[in-house]
């Protein structure tokens, strides 16, 4: 006993921590809701024009434009989540008491963001989410089984976010300032995940490329589950298999970091 | 004591320009002690502004028009919606920090000074970065002008400029409201996002692309149309939405003032609440 | 209305008051207006030149009452004037006239060298060119911030800071200083050197300073009067000695002797307090000298080692409420 109960009380404060801002969270929601208006216009005139582009038929462009706006903060696509504090531990040194805590430095931060994720999608997904629904015409599933697949692909997709913008914040091992690291990675990843446009939407071998990427993992795969565009079990394979390297990925880099900072005398 | 009338407010405005003007420039030259620093941030700014453009682009790989509207028009609304917020973000976007500085007190250190508040807090922090913004919307406005066939009259190219600082000047509003908001609601400057960053994100596309209610909304209750949507279309020649006569189009620099004043009112009626309440 | 300066008032309040509305929550949803008196009814003069300590309790009103004198906050009531100018009414005219330093909170750019901070005063408060230069190498020379004023204030140490904020607040030649905090978190070499520029501040400009601390050495040190403010109400004011007589409040001497003994035998009122091994506490009225005291334990005593503790100030207040519940 003991190492699960202790991430899991990780994960908790995690949570706890962001649902403290309760008028910071009200305020994302308004704005991920303007957002969403806006963004739904565009897409319903795009599908206008090209009535089942990228498969997709008005309803399922509309729901997907709602579940972006749900999953951005989630995902922390834009940025938001634990990476740019990590950073800050890096580059003052707070990050060797971390290293000295008998607990994985990975598995420590994996679990507070999953919490701070599961707020996120809680406090600042759902509400955009069903003002979209209640509002406009969407294609959601009455079956609870692909709901079920659904947050399975979301949170793959989160293990998947977590395991990229992990990688990002390690980079400050080696970079002075990664501040422009971790911008570039978030703008890389508003276009890879699909929260630029649905990648099924880019043209040609783009298309084929981004679709591979580990960042498909997030957004769109998600969005493709819950609209019936994707056999489940191949999406968790994919997300998955992306999760497992990235994390592993993750695991080389740290420890390399890791034998750095013990050269270096922490 | 009975100075404080017309020569009072003027002497103020000059005052806080000469003030913003000072610390404006104090910033510019900590900027370009940082030249290499100066150069990624802005171009990373650019980048992140492109962003939009880009899926714009997205979009007309698969289609040939939005709206009713093509490439061309579409980036000559893109353009003149970028260089106009872009100008407002430069000029004043460190506003969105104001929640911050009620909250950690450091707002009195600035009321303690013989300039006005709002000059202080615009002047905060001036990121010369944003550059990049401005130069990613002129560039999508060159190209714009570059292609489109516009059938050019001296009013057409005087509206060009006049567009511009009014619609910069709209959008100063806005963030000079936002930022009288958060002495209300400290925590809430995301809220600011949907009007700003949002407003400009809307502008980007046709008018004929948004239901109509939003349109009338943007036209008569946050009048973000006067930015760039009813003088463009009188430009490219294009029916707006709505019925409105023709000489609307020349009435951005009106609504700007109109704008200008209706938010200085609420930031003063903002700074008076915090000064009453010291929160 | 024009405006004579009193020579026995250029600090006036009188009657000023500040309430707020206080907003609590008392369940889910459920919120609870109550108004709090965060200064009640305070009358004072401070005159021209007077160097005066503002003390009290956290939450006392010590910092609502700066805010107000320098026009942060507006007034809920009575009248208030520094230099015949209503603070909240002419605030940026007041702003010439006054230095006023936040222990907590710089006035300084936070990411820029020093230097610059200054540059930028030197220009915002319109100083002439020649008063800017001499206040300028006054200050540094004084403070000792020749090495400092390239350096990025958030990279200076808190006293650093806080002697960079002093200078900030005199290049300007205000004629009142307000200090909130001024020593607050800062070594005892830092404080030494902040209390003595002030002395000669006061002592050679005549600049009006007003103080608020929670450290009574710095009123000891530096002030002849003092004024205690407690829940929003001016409990005392006077010279410190009475502040000392109005609280009863005492000094504890500390003694170690060299083996443990029985309590000493001290000449009334001093007497022990508490004993530990051959350590003794012993309390005296804190107006005083501990000489005499010293003197006689030395002459009688094994002496080893000695201390001497100031009374703190929530110590002193907290007796003088018990004055008045026994009066």
């Amino acid at each position: 006993m003991g190492t699960g109960r202790l991430y899991a009380a990780v994960a908790v404060g995690g949570f706890r921590r962001y649902a403290t801002y309760r008028a910071a969270t009200a305020a994302g929601v308004f704005t991920n809701t303007v957002f969403g208006l806006i963004l739904v216009y565009t897409y319903l005139a795009l599908w206008d024009e090209r009535p089942q582009l990228g498969g997709y038929d008005q309803a399922q462009a509309v729901t997907y434009v709602w579940l972006g706006q749900a999953l951005l903060s989630t995902l922390a696509i834009g940025g938001g989540g634990f990476e740019t504090e990590l950073m800050e531990r890096i580059r003052t040194g707070d990050v060797a008491i971390d290293l000295y805590r008998p607990a994985d430095l990975q598995l420590w931060w994996l679990a507070g963001d999953l919490g701070r994720a599961l707020f996120q999608l809680l406090g600042r997904g759902v509400l955009p989410f069903a003002f979209g629904a209640l509002v406009f015409d969407v294609a959601l599933p009455s079956d609870p089984a692909t709901w079920g697949a659904f947050l399975v692909a979301v949170l793959l997709g989160m293990v998947v976010s977590f395991g990229i913008r992990y990688l990002v914040a390690l980079s400050a091992f080696w970079l002075l300032d990664g501040t422009g690291v971790a911008q570039m990675a978030w703008l890389l990843s508003f276009f890879c995940s699909g929260m630029l446009l649905p990648l099924n939407v880019f043209p040609g071998v783009l298309g084929e490329i981004v679709r591979a990427l580990p960042w498909s993992s997030m957004l769109q795969a998600p969005a493709d589950v819950l609209l019936g565009q994707a056999d489940p079990l191949g999406t968790f394979l994919f997300q998955g298999a992306w999760a497992v390297a990235l994390l592993a990925a993750g695991r080389l880099v740290q420890s390399a970091a890791t034998r750095r900072v013990v050269v270096q005398g922490g | 004591m009975g100075d404080i009338g017309h020569v009072g407010q003027t002497g103020r405005v000059a005052d806080g320009l000469r003030a913003y003007r000072l610390i404006v420039a104090m910033w510019i030259k900590s900027t370009m002690a940082y030249r290499a620093s100066f150069v990624m941030t802005t171009v990373g700014n650019f980048a992140a502004t492109a962003l939009d453009f880009v899926a714009i682009l997205l979009m007309f790989s698969r289609v040939d028009a939005l709206g009713g509207y093509t490439l061309p028009e579409i980036a000559f609304l893109y353009g003149l919606s970028g260089v106009a917020f872009g100008l407002a973000d430069l000029a004043i976007g460190s506003m969105d920090r104001l929640g911050r500085r009620v909250r950690d007190g450091t707002l009195d250190t600035l009321l303690v000074r013989p300039v006005p508040v709002l000059a202080q807090v615009a002047a905060d922090r001036f990121g010369l970065r944003r550059l990049g913004r401005v130069a990613q919307g002129a560039l999508v406005l060159g190209y714009a002008l570059a292609t489109l066939d516009i059938d050019w009259t001296p009013q057409k190219v005087l509206l060009m400029p006049v567009m511009l600082l009014s619609g910069a000047a709209i959008f100063c509003a806005v963030f000079v409201a936002g930022a009288a908001f958060q002495f209300v609601a400290q925590d809430a400057s995301e809220v600011q996002n949907a009007f700003t960053y949002g407003g400009t994100t809307l502008l980007q596309y046709p008018p004929t692309v948004f239901g109509k209610e939003l349109v009338r909304g943007v036209t008569f209750v946050l009048p973000l149309a006067f930015v760039n949507w009813l003088p463009a279309s009188y430009i490219l020649g294009r029916p707006y939405p709505l019925d409105l006569p023709q000489w609307v189009a020349f009435t951005p620099p009106l609504v700007a003032v109109a704008c200008c004043a209706l938010a200085g009112l609420a930031w003063r009626a903002g700074l008076k609440t915090y000064r009453s309440t010291g929160s | 209305m024009t405006v004579t300066e009193d020579a026995d008032g250029f600090i006036e309040l009188d009657r000023v008051e500040k309430v707020f509305d206080v907003r609590k929550k008392t369940g889910f949803l459920k919120r609870e207006r109550r108004q709090v008196r965060a200064v009640d009814s305070i009358s004072f003069r401070v005159a021209r030149g007077e160097m005066v300590g503002y003390i009290g309790p956290n939450g006392a009103g010590k910092s609502t009452t700066i805010k107000m004198l320098t026009g942060i906050l507006t007034p809920s009531g009575g009248r208030l004037r520094v230099a015949g100018i209503d603070p909240s009414r002419e605030r940026t005219r007041l702003a010439h006239r006054i230095g006023v330093v936040f222990g907590q909170r710089t006035t300084l750019w936070w990411d820029l060298p020093l230097i610059d901070s200054y540059r930028l005063m030197h220009r915002m408060y319109r100083i002439p060119d020649a008063r800017y230069r001499a206040n300028l190498d006054r200050c540094v020379e004084l403070l000792q911030l020749a090495d400092l004023l390239d350096v990025p204030v958030r990279q200076l140490s808190l006293g650093q800071r806080m002697r960079g904020d002093i200078a900030a607040a005199l290049l300007h030649d205000p004629e009142v200083l307000y200090l909130d905090e001024p020593t607050i978190g800062l070594d005892v070499i830092s404080k030494a050197r902040v209390r003595e520029f002030l002395r000669d501040l006061n002592a050679e400009r005549g600049t009006t300073v007003l103080l608020t601390t929670h450290d009574l050495q710095d009123i000891e040190q530096l002030c002849s009067r003092v004024m205690v403010i407690d829940h929003g109400r001016l409990m005392y004011d006077g010279p410190l000695a009475g502040l000392h007589e109005a609280g009863e409040s005492e000094r504890t001497l500390v003694v170690d002797l060299d083996r443990e003994l029985p309590p000493i035998d001290a000449p009334a009122p001093a007497r022990v307090v508490r004993v530990e091994g051959p350590r003794q506490w012993l309390a005296f009225p804190a107006a005083q000298s501990a000489a005499p005291l010293v003197a006689r334990i030395a002459a009688e005593y094994p002496l080893v080692d000695l201390s001497v503790r100031e009374p703190d100030i929530e110590a002193v207040i907290a007796r003088m409420y018990e004055e008045r519940a026994i009066t």
